[in-house]
């Protein structure tokens, strides 16, 4: 017979009491209690990246974490990235999120929530990250949609927003001509 | 009737010829807009099939099967009834009735009957109050196999017969076999000055999307079943339910909501579907299915492995005399759309390039291993893998730059294959001189140093298919428009956006047309109850097709709002322009109003606004049995430049930058064309290198899983140069042709041919391991030092 928990969570600024069963993941209590439906299930073994949420700012695989270790800790969802923009006096969305929809980064959109999160604690800890930190930091998030270069250009278009800078033109626009031969 | 004819006066690319300057002055139409659902997207709040949750849900689970053949004898289901919690159970003979989403080769039951052909074949399903319960419940039925021979090699089930996979067949374990022949190809081989002969080998690979299939239904005490799946073709999974569960179709609505990858992977019609409706019908209450992951790997219906042998023939100039096919292709355990592929791995070969002669032997047979499908570049990737690398093998054979030959075995525009397919628009030269440019080919090429190299390789695709999965004459895409008096303008489409954004180019055609922006568009899409049919998103057909249907009926609206508008001005219909929300006297600019005041007029003269419009293929296709499959109303055509190092320490091969130059026709909207070229190559780049979907010796998955399944990660992934290259097509909307699926064929050939290029060995079986890499290399210093040796002597 399974055991129940209840939990107290921090989720997006707010305090929830939550009960369920004792294995279930964080994943599954945002889902299938508090109904933030923004983070995805996409493999449920920690592999696709597509549950990432934030926990004290950092990404985390909540598909791979029991809810009860959660407790105590801020998390933040996809659902609460752009309250917490417009709390902070911005208008619309997340910049990161308002970059991704600009940029066509969004292709079916479902690896997204975990990668825009990965991408905001990204910005959040280096606002102006080299190609190689992106791509460093958004290898735990798989996308089969696009190749990943409008998601690059999507966090470079959100930094130069960010700095007041023009962003660069976008690949299809550049003339795209080789470079001398990198190591 | 061409698309020209369906659309009345105007041509759809605009007033003047296609190309012509006065076309480019388009509003909204090139300009890399927003999609629809971008933001929905981007801030979590769209709803993919398993955030939907419905009062009372209940949670169904599948029992597959252990072995790969094997009768069953006996299911006893009696114990996991009883379990507390469990709703309902069903079996195979709960829905005996078997379908396929080709009404030519129905094989399949939703849960396996008498027998099971594959492991993770559907044998039973639980419904219950939660995952857990359902889950225990599929410990509790009792199966009894019978075990019987396994076929894993296609070989083997090519010439073996007994036991068979699908009994009742009198062509054994044999799927589809076509043999096609145009001229003739031994004696234009025969004369050829030079001639290359190899095999190739096309291992498997699989869609991945990210999303897992999931299906919900609930069936209302009125009798109406409604199921939302994440489906890429709501129509046929709205026929075949009505067949299987024997229900008319009027009582049946699906719904795609917002889908989360497809890639060809999510268009039959699946096991789940027909498990939660008949749970929901038997139970009263809402059933969800959610595969995992590893149940996605067993879904399949992936890229089919292809054994491929090609005899290709040129003159001393380059010139191709003859091309000589024969592909074995191994179908898995059922036929899904097989027909099909067998077809396609011979018809959609014959271009860019001008064939003289032409002739493919494709045979597809069953075999004990998960079912393949439709692939992105269905049935099409794979011989054109084989090929590219041949046209190579000929190249260095006559001492020709590799771009030189396919420049001069270019076919043309406007002109019909080899095998009768009729080609409109063809943008191949300027494909390949976008790449050559970009990629500095004439100074880089062959000029890296040992270890790094250059390769390229083209390709053309289908922008749909004038052959409907099921026969008929009517209009293969619908759409119905209403008006409100607000000034919002609904779109009802059957189309099914998979994320390659149908929705929003269907807002970007009405707000062309209209002369409206497009946040006052909203577009309900792929609902059965409320949308117009369409055939779905498959075959590239969407743009195409909805898009001209999305046109015809815009031009019909358009003319009732302009003649309101004349009438209330006194003026000819000719000078009123909707534009930007207005609508403007061309003659006298001062006079405009409002398209809101527009609406109003139109309505108060012509009643309640809307219009419906529609397409359909005009008549194409060879004269000959299986001469429509493949012929498409317009062809896309690709090049890629791949740019490679390889390791030869360790055999790993290193991709630094893929150009990817695709004629689309004309972009609808550039930000979005890029997209989707940028991650075909990325999936050809992921097959060729990392993904491999395939069975061990006891037809057990190698590893159904994200991890063992390689996906290549932000770190494994090169950089992708797009170029759009605009050939304006005449009967595509604004000359559009596709996208979506051309630009991944060239990525395996270029970058197998870049390979050679760089340490001067042939990769000819996919995928490029670092094993078969470092065989390659060995095996050419065996061969160097045996041709040194023999030079000694």
């Amino acid at each position: 017979m399974r055991r129940m928990g209840e939990y107290r969570l921090e989720v997006n600024g707010d305090t929830h009491e939550v009960s369920a069963p004792d294995h279930w993941t964080l994943l599954e209590v945002l889902r299938y209690r508090l109904g933030l439906t923004g983070s995805k299930q996409g493999c449920d073994k920690g592999d696709c990246g597509a549950c990432t949420v934030l926990v004290d700012g950092r990404p985390v695989l909540s598909c791979l974490s029991l809810a009860r270790a959660s407790e105590g800790r801020a998390i933040t969802t996809i659902e609460g990235l752009m309250p917490a923009h417009l709390r902070a006096g911005g208008k619309g969305a997340d910049p990161v999120q308002e970059a991704f929809d600009r940029c066509g980064a969004l292709q079916c959109g479902f690896c997204q929530p975990g990668m825009i999160l990965s991408a905001r604690a990204l910005l959040n800890r280096c606002p102006a990250p080299s190609r190689e930190q992106m791509r460093d930091a958004l290898s735990g998030n798989l996308c089969r949609c696009t190749g990943y270069t409008q998601i690059f250009e999507a966090v470079e278009s959100a930094v130069a927003t960010s700095l007041g800078l023009t962003p660069a033109p976008r690949s299809w626009e550049a003339p795209p001509v080789a470079k001398e031969a990198r190591p | 009737m061409s698309a020209r004819d369906l659309h009345g006066p105007g041509a759809p690319w605009g007033p003047g010829e296609p190309g012509a300057k006065s076309n480019q002055e388009f509003v909204t139409v090139g300009k890399p807009h927003r999609k629809v659902d971008g933001i929905a997207k981007a801030t979590g709040a769209a709803i993919y099939a398993d955030d939907i949750t419905l009062p009372g849900m209940l949670h169904a689970k599948t029992l597959r099967s252990p072995h790969p053949h094997a009768k069953i004898r006996r299911i006893d289901t009696s114990k996991a009834r009883a379990l507390k919690g469990v709703h309902a159970v069903i079996t195979g003979e709960s829905m005996p009735i078997k379908y396929g989403v080709i009404p030519w080769t129905p094989d399949e039951n939703a849960l396996a009957v008498d027998k099971v052909r594959f492991i993770g074949d559907p044998v039973a399903a639980v419904a219950a109050i939660d995952e857990d319960t359902a889950n225990a419940a599929l410990k509790l039925i009792e199966v009894e196999y019978e075990l019987l021979h396994t076929f894993l090699d296609p070989r083997e089930s090519l010439v073996r017969a007994e036991p068979a996979i699908h009994e009742g067949r009198k062509e054994g374990n044999i799927s589809k076999s076509v043999q096609l022949e145009f001229g003739q190809v031994d004696e234009a081989l025969a004369s050829a000055d030079v001639v290359v002969e190899d095999d190739y080998f096309f291992h498997g690979s699989t869609h991945a999307p990210i999303e897992p299939h999931c299906a919900v239904a609930t069936y209302s005490p009125d009798g109406v079943l409604t199921l939302w799946s994440a489906t890429q073709i709501t129509h046929y999974v709205h026929r075949a339910l009505s067949r299987v569960l024997e229900l008319p179709a009027h009582r049946i609505r699906v719904i795609q909501p917002c889908l989360g990858g497809a890639f060809g992977g999510k268009s039959d019609p699946f096991s789940l579907e027909f498990c939660v409706a008949k749970l929901a019908m038997l139970t009263g209450r809402a059933v969800k299915m959610l595969w995992t992951r590893e149940e996605v790997f067993y879904a399949h219906r992936g890229r089919h492995p292809m054994q491929l042998h090609y005899r290709s023939g040129a003159t001393k100039d380059g010139k191709l005399t003859g091309v000589d096919a024969k592909i074995l292709i191994d179908g898995g355990s059922y036929s899904s759309f097989g027909l099909v592929t067998t077809y396609y791995s011979g018809q959609l070969l014959t271009g860019p390039y001008h064939f003289p002669t032409y002739r493919f032997d494709s045979t597809r047979v069953f075999t004990n291993k998960p079912p393949c499908g439709p692939k992105r570049g269905h049935g099409s990737v794979q011989p054109r893998f084989a090929f590219e690398v041949q046209l190579d093998q000929l190249a260095e054979k006559l001492a020709l730059d590799p771009i030189e030959i396919r420049r001069r075995n270019f076919q043309g525009d406007f002109t019909r294959t080899v095998n009768g397919q009729r080609v409109t628009s063809n943008g191949f030269l300027q494909c390949l001189d976008e790449v050559e440019r970009a990629s500095r080919w004439r100074e880089r090429r062959g000029k890296l140093g040992f270890g790094r190299g250059l390769g390229v390789a083209g390709s053309m695709y289908i922008s749909g298919t004038n052959y409907p999965v099921y026969p008929n004459e009517m209009p293969q895409a619908g759409i119905q428009l209403k008006v409100d008096r607000s000034g919002l303008v609904t779109v009802f489409t059957g189309g099914n956006d998979i994320g390659q954004g149908s929705n929003s180019m269907c807002a970007y055609i009405v707000s062309e047309e209209l002369g409206i922006p497009i946040e006052r568009i909203r577009v309900v899409a792929a609902d059965t109850d409320l949308c117009p049919v369409d055939l779905g998103a498959y075959s590239s057909r969407v743009t195409f097709m909805v898009g001209n249907a999305t046109i015809d009926a815009c031009r019909k609206l358009r003319e009732q709002l302009v003649a309101a508008v004349a009438e209330k001005w006194g003026c000819a219909p000719t000078r009123v322009r909707l534009l930007e929300g207005l609508a403007i006297d061309l003659e006298d600019t001062s006079r405009s109003m409002t398209s809101v005041e527009a609406f109003h007029l139109a309505e108060t003269k012509f009643d309640t606004l809307g219009a419906t419009g529609s397409y359909n293929t005009p008549k194409l296709g060879g004269d000959y049995r299986g001469g429509t499959i493949g012929a498409s109303p317009a062809y896309s055509f690709t090049a890629h430049v791949v740019d490679a190092s390889v390791d030869v320490e360790t055999g790993r091969i290193t991709v630094h930058d893929v150009w990817v130059a695709h004629d689309c026709g004309r972009a609808l909207n550039p930000m979005i064309v890029a997209g989707q070229m940028e991650g075909s190559a990325y999936m050809g780049i992921a097959e060729a290198l990392f993904e491999e979907h395939d069975v061990n010796r006891f037809g057990l998955h190698r590893g159904p899983s994200l991890l063992d399944y390689r996906l290549p990660t932000s770190l494994d992934t090169p950089e992708f140069r797009a170029r759009i290259v605009e050939s304006i097509d005449p009967e595509g909307p604004y000359g559009a042709k596709e996208a979506g699926e051309g630009p991944l064929h060239p990525s395996l050939p270029a970058l197998s041919n870049a390979v050679y290029d760089a340490v001067g060995i042939r990769l000819k079986h996919l995928p490029f391991t670092p094993a078969k890499v470092l065989a390659a290399l060995r095996e050419k210093r065996e061969r160097e030092s045996v041709a040194t040796a023999q030079g000694a002597r």
